[in-house]
């Protein structure tokens, strides 16, 4: 039987439906029932997501999606339920698929009560960022977005670590949320303009410049739109809420907390209805990107506490992805999108170590720690392997990532791109800086405060469970690159500018055709298409499209 | 002859890291040993086999492997490959061959330490990243390698993790890497938007095909040199290499003497075609290659820790190498790589061979009169001192004479000044060595003795377990902090484990510059003429037979000098004991200045690490963090106290006024746009 068609909506309705189950199942002291419920979905779902993998095809057409469904849903205004992947959301599924269980194992005895509660808004997120990953309407993006934001204000809210969870939970929404209103605003300004939410339409319209003919009111449009993004990403300096947050939330949910979410919104949404903004925007979103490599890194180095210290090398490392898709090269985007995989595995893997020593010491501050590599040798290898895979050291997953990025960054059709790549470059310095010292004070040395007062025991099973996966992955991701790179690839070609050598010291850079997806419009989507331009709804504004 | 060899030469070490570092803690220590020395010694055999067979005039010049791409975007690709020609197969033997010798020892050595298995799989995993590092035949697989031995060399410092001065010294060295990675990275894009590729032949190949000079082609070559300096310890990121000796000595010998530190060197001659195109850079390379010969000599000569004096040594001798590259010398250079691999891996051995002598003793000021005690170390490390003092006719004298030759013929208004620092140079490093041996080997002996009854091997790591534990050992650490006294639980000769691999050494050491005796000597340079095919593809190696007339002159100051060495270390350390400490006394500032090694450390410091720090702390983190990113949150949630019980309410999930509040904001949005006409 073929799944094909329905997949996404399976992988989409299982968490939901696991959420419902378990929102029905009282709650006991002590039982591990919701635990286990939470594990079995998020497992099957993971399972599911593995379809995407077995059955994409390669072969399609560029700027096609597969696995697409549409069913009509409200009929005025006029919105679909339409889903589907494409080479660059179908590792992302993925990878929401596989930190699913990670984080259910995560949680297993740092959550003991109001278990139902976490277990219901932790499957509520995923079904978001699922949903955001498929999501081709706008409308019903927009839903997933707002889904996403909630659930987990409300899991920093009631599960955070210290009394300070109220005052992270509402700064983590008023930052997300107020940019997410005017990003409601621009979608319905867009639907007034086009008379549709599609995406792929929108797209087309896009590469026409069929959408307005008002130049300054399509820039307005597409602020909004990338500052929602910027802000839930965060780009330097919009991550006022991260250091907060990151301290506050549960492991489970602070791994899909920053990044993915953000990137992949800019990556689809932002370069996809709104190319030209996009082109003209990026020598600023490169400095912004530079920047927050070396600032995260250097604000890191002199942390005291774990979870800030983890909550700048997360900006850090994001910084380096919209340094990369900014690029608008192939090395850039392919790079960048790279990169979110590795970035969540590796930060997963991070705030799943963090957790665990919590769990044993009761405290993130590392001057209590030290001396442990003899007391945990599993637990010290784990961290190297971690943190050698933030630093980027070559045949694991980070180096891939990050020299793409930073060799597509150097050659950008910005002003002084050697600058930007050189600033950026500097986080391989402070990154190994941080990471080293981190490693050093936890595990080197003689015992700390809390690391001789304690027992503490080295990995159980379960901890192996959690850390192993994301080991292996760091390892096979950084010397099988291409097996994820080739679906990548599809999507930076297409995306990027081309890059034409001539001879040794004379670069040209000449502007791709923008991505324009065909296929799979239905004859009413391209009757407004040829309706638009035609000149029927509104005359394109005419833009440059000859070399920039 | 099978290609496919290849790929088993660095992956056999790796198979033998992996086995020792999932097994080894459970398995027995002869175990352990037979891993690692097994999967060292094979390798070793493979680039035998492969020496004879491209020995042989039929034998093509290099030999290629190549697998599937390793990183593929459209445009640019990397495979995983590998290639061999004469250059490869000089160091490949080198890094087998002395890295095996050293497997051996280190089996004698560490014998009694804790952690045995892990040293032997960091070690395998040394060599297996060295190995990539020599045979890759791109810049990106090279960096792999690069980076790996930086890891190995990171955790083989830090293996005596308990002891905070290991760690340091082990993140430091890491960290001042990755400083030098840094320019190397950047080289490596530059590269890429000019070349489109990354592969050694493709690249060299549109640089030869073109006319280039200078421009991009210099500043390509001046980030790899920074490179350079960061793995080859040049000035101004030597700063590692002196800490780096907190490690095990064996390390110390296979990573921060023969092999590791060596790789910018490699790296240099391997990218000639470019340096070559690049006057500019190459005189760069020259000069931080003299002033790294120069200024580290000065400060091994007033160190009183035998592995430091070696380290300072190593960081002046690859300063050789590295003006040998810059003065377009690229043969020499490598020839010296060599030599130096042997004479210095055998100082290093011999001196942990010292230091186990002494139960972890490293202070020489505590040593003397050792010469009858541990005669075959004694013997061994008197071929090495030889060898670095450019004492004919053993191997340091013809590769170090070969650079000062080549640099007092360079085509530069400065080769002279340079020829002049690189002979200075060879007087210093005469001196500092015969101290070294005299203050060890002859004399009365300053160390106290307790008797043969102690288990002999408390030693190397004077700091793990001593320091690391609170109980008895503590006063050892305090009696050896004070200087005073060196408890030599029965000054023992090595066992044979180790002294075999000495002995090997030593006479590597004598006779491994046999294979470069210009013709100057009646020689037939054969080593030049091996490398020939790489460094002079076009060009006929015998014309500089010409210009040779000035070579007896040169080589005879050069033994002149090393001689003079000699006899100054005899009349300070032997003759007049007492000269040394009065000289310094009288020069006091001077003695200070190089006692505090130029207070480098201390400078860089003051200069670039606590600005950062303060910087990071108090204006990123506190400025523009809590100030400006913080601080417009704070507004924000300030401004918008008046919603906060709205805000309230949505937490408590409240949809209907969570709705109502998006309305609001949407309507209010929409308004806007609406309203002012777009």
């Amino acid at each position: 039987m073929n799944f094909d068609h329905i997949i996404l909506t399976i992988i989409l309705l299982a968490p939901l439906v696991g959420a419902l189950i378990l929102a029905v199942i009282p709650e006991r002291e002590g039982a591990k029932t919701h635990h286990i419920g939470a594990l079995v979905v998020t497992l099957f779902t993971f399972l599911c997501t593995l379809h995407l993998a077995a059955h994409f095809n390669y072969a399609s057409a560029p700027g096609t999606f597969q696995f697409e469904q549409t069913v009509p849903w409200i009929a005025s205004p006029h919105i679909n339920y339409h889903v589907g992947v494409d080479g660059l959301s179908m590792w992302l599924v993925i990878l929401a698929g596989i930190l699913a269980p990670i984080g259910v194992l995560a949680s297993w005895n740092a959550i003991k009560v109001r278990t139902k509660l976490f277990f219901v808004l932790f499957l509520l997120q995923q079904v978001a960022m699922l949903g955001i990953f498929m999501a081709l309407d706008l409308f019903l993006y927009y839903g997933f977005w707002e889904l996403s934001i909630v659930p987990m204000a409300l899991l920093i809210a009631t599960f955070g670590r210290t009394e300070n969870r109220r005052r992270a939970a509402i700064k983590f929404f008023l930052y997300t949320f107020i940019p997410s209103a005017i990003l409601l605003a621009a979608m319905i300004w867009l639907y007034t303009k086009t008379g549709t939410f599609d995406l792929p339409m929108l797209q087309q319209l896009a590469a026409s410049h069929s959408i307005s003919d008002s130049s300054a009111a399509l820039w307005l449009c597409s602020l909004a739109f990338l500052v929602a993004f910027a802000v839930k990403v965060p780009v330097f300096p919009l991550h006022g809420w991260l250091s907060d947050a990151v301290q506050e939330t549960p492991t489970a949910a602070v791994m899909v907390l920053a990044g993915k979410l953000g990137l992949y919104s800019i990556l689809r949404f932002y370069f996809g209805i709104f190319p030209e903004q996009a082109r003209h925007i990026a020598p600023l979103l490169i400095a912004l990107g530079a920047i927050g490599i070396a600032y995260g890194a250097l604000v890191a180095l002199v942390q005291t506490d774990l979870k800030k210290l983890a909550a700048f090398s997360t900006l850090s490392h994001v910084s380096f992805i919209v340094l990369g898709i900014f690029s608008f090269t192939v090395a850039g985007l392919d790079g960048g999108v790279y990169q979110i995989l590795n970035e969540s595995l590796i930060g997963a893997a991070l705030f799943v170590l963090l957790g665990l020593l919590y769990e044993r010491y009761g405290t993130y501050d590392m001057r209590d720690y030290g001396g442990l590599a003899g007391k945990h040798p599993w637990m010290v290898t784990m961290f190297v392997v971690t943190s050698l895979a933030a630093v980027g050291l070559p045949m694991l997953s980070g180096f891939v990532g990050e020299f793409l990025i930073l060799s597509g960054s150097l050659q950008a059709y910005i002003p002084h791109p050697m600058v930007w790549t050189a600033i950026g470059t500097t986080g391989v310095i402070f990154s190994a800086a941080y990471m080293l010292s981190m490693i050093q004070k936890l595990f080197y040395g003689d015992l700390g405060l809390r690391s001789e007062e304690v027992v503490g025991w080295d990995l159980k099973p379960r901890e192996h469970l959690e850390l192993w996966p994301l080991a292996v992955l760091f390892l096979v991701m950084g010397v099988f690159s291409p097996f994820w790179m080739k679906s990548i690839d599809m999507y930076g070609t297409l995306t990027a500018d081309k890059l034409i050598h001539f001879e040794p010291g004379s670069i040209k850079h000449i502007e791709t055709e923008t991505y324009t997806p065909t296929a799979n419009l239905t004859s009413q989507q391209l009757d407004v298409v040829s309706d638009l331009q035609s000149g029927k709804i509104a005359p394109a504004s005419v833009a440059s499209k000859e070399v920039r | 002859m099978n290609t496919n060899l290849l790929w088993l030469i660095p992956t056999l070490p790796f198979a033998g890291f992996l086995l020792n570092g999932t097994l080894g803690r459970r398995l027995p220590r002869a175990a352990v040993t037979a891993i690692a020395l097994l999967f060292t010694v094979l390798p070793a055999l493979i680039v035998a086999q492969l020496w004879m067979y491209m020995k042989s005039a039929s034998a093509p010049l290099s030999l290629s492997v190549a697998s599937k791409p390793w990183i593929a975007v459209t445009g640019f690709q990397v495979n995983f490959a590998f290639t061999v020609d004469h250059l490869t197969l000089i160091i490949l033997a080198v890094v087998t061959g002395v890295g095996f010798l050293i497997h051996i020892y280190s089996a004698g050595y560490m014998a009694h330490e804790e952690g045995y298995w892990r040293f032997f799989a960091y070690l395998n995993l040394f060599m297996f990243f060295m190995l990539v590092l020599v045979l890759s035949s791109s810049f990106l697989l090279l960096f792999v390698g690069w980076e790996g031995v930086g890891l190995a060399s990171y955790l083989l410092i830090g293996f005596y993790f308990k002891r905070d001065s290991a760690a340091n010294a082990g993140k430091k060295a890491f960290v001042v890497n990755r400083i030098g990675d840094f320019g190397f990275l950047l080289a490596m894009f530059l590269i890429i938007q000019h070349f489109g590729s990354l592969n050694f032949t493709d690249v060299f190949a549109k640089i030869s095909a073109t006319p280039m000079t200078g421009g991009f082609l210099t500043a390509i070559a001046l980030l790899l040199v920074v490179g350079a300096t960061g793995k080859s310890a040049q000035i101004p990121l030597y700063i590692w290499l002196p800490d780096a000796m907190e490690g095990p000595t064996p390390v110390s010998a296979l990573i921060h003497a023969a092999t590791m530190v060596t790789a910018g060197i490699y790296m240099v001659a391997r990218c000639h075609t470019l340096f070559d195109r690049s006057p500019y850079a190459l005189g760069v390379v020259a000069i931080i290659g003299a002033a790294t010969a120069l200024m580290p000599a000065t400060i091994g000569m007033v160190q009183h820790d035998i592995k430091r004096v070696l380290a300072y040594s190593t960081v002046s001798q690859l300063g050789y190498m590295f003006m040998a590259c810059g003065v377009g010398a690229y043969g020499a250079g490598i020839f010296h790589l060599m030599t130096h691999a042997f004479f210095k891996a055998l100082l290093f051995l011999s001196a942990g061979s010292v230091i186990h002598a002494l139960s972890g003793e490293q202070d020489m000021r505590v040593m003397g009169g050792l010469r009858k005690r541990i005669p075959i170390t004694f013997w061994c490390m008197t071929m090495g001192v030889f060898a670095i003092a450019g004492i004919p006719p053993f191997a340091g004298f013809f590769s170090k004479d070969e650079i000062l030759y080549q640099t007092y013929l360079w085509d530069n208004p400065l080769s002279k000044l340079l020829w002049a620092v690189g002979l200075f140079t060879a007087f210093l490093t005469s001196f500092y060595m015969f101290r070294l041996w005299f203050k060890t080997f002859f004399g009365a002996p300053r160390f106290e003795e307790h008797g043969p009854t102690h288990a002999p091997d408390l030693h190397a790591a004077h700091g793990a377990a001593v320091h690391a534990s609170k109980s008895s050992t503590l006063t050892l650490e305090a009696e050896h902090d004070s200087g005073q006294a060196a408890h030599a639980h029965g000054v023992h000769e090595s066992p044979l484990v180790m002294t075999l691999p000495l002995m090997i050494l030593a006479v590597l050491s004598i006779i491994g510059g046999w294979v470069g005796v210009p013709l100057a000597f009646g020689g037939h340079n054969e080593f030049e003429h091996f490398l020939g095919p790489v460094f002079n593809p076009t060009e006929h190696v015998a014309e500089h037979v010409v210009t040779r007339s000035a070579e007896p002159v040169l080589a005879a100051m050069s033994v002149l000098t090393a001689a003079l060495g000699f006899f100054v270390a005899y009349f300070f350390y032997y003759k007049k004991p007492g000269t040394g400490a009065a000289l310094a006394k009288k020069f006091a500032p001077v003695y200070s200045l190089l006692d505090h090694k130029y207070w480098v450390d201390e400078i860089y410091g003051l200069v670039i690490v606590a600005p950062l720090l303060m910087v990071s702390r108090f204006v990123l983190g506190g400025l523009v963090e809590a100030g400006l990113v913080q601080g417009t949150g704070a507004t924000l949630a300030g401004t918008t106290r008046g919603a906060g019980s709205l805000v309230r309410r949505m937490q408590s999930g409240n949809i209907r006024s969570y709705a109502g509040w998006l309305a609001l904001g949407a309507a209010a949005v929409i308004a806007v746009v609406l309203f002012a006409h777009y």
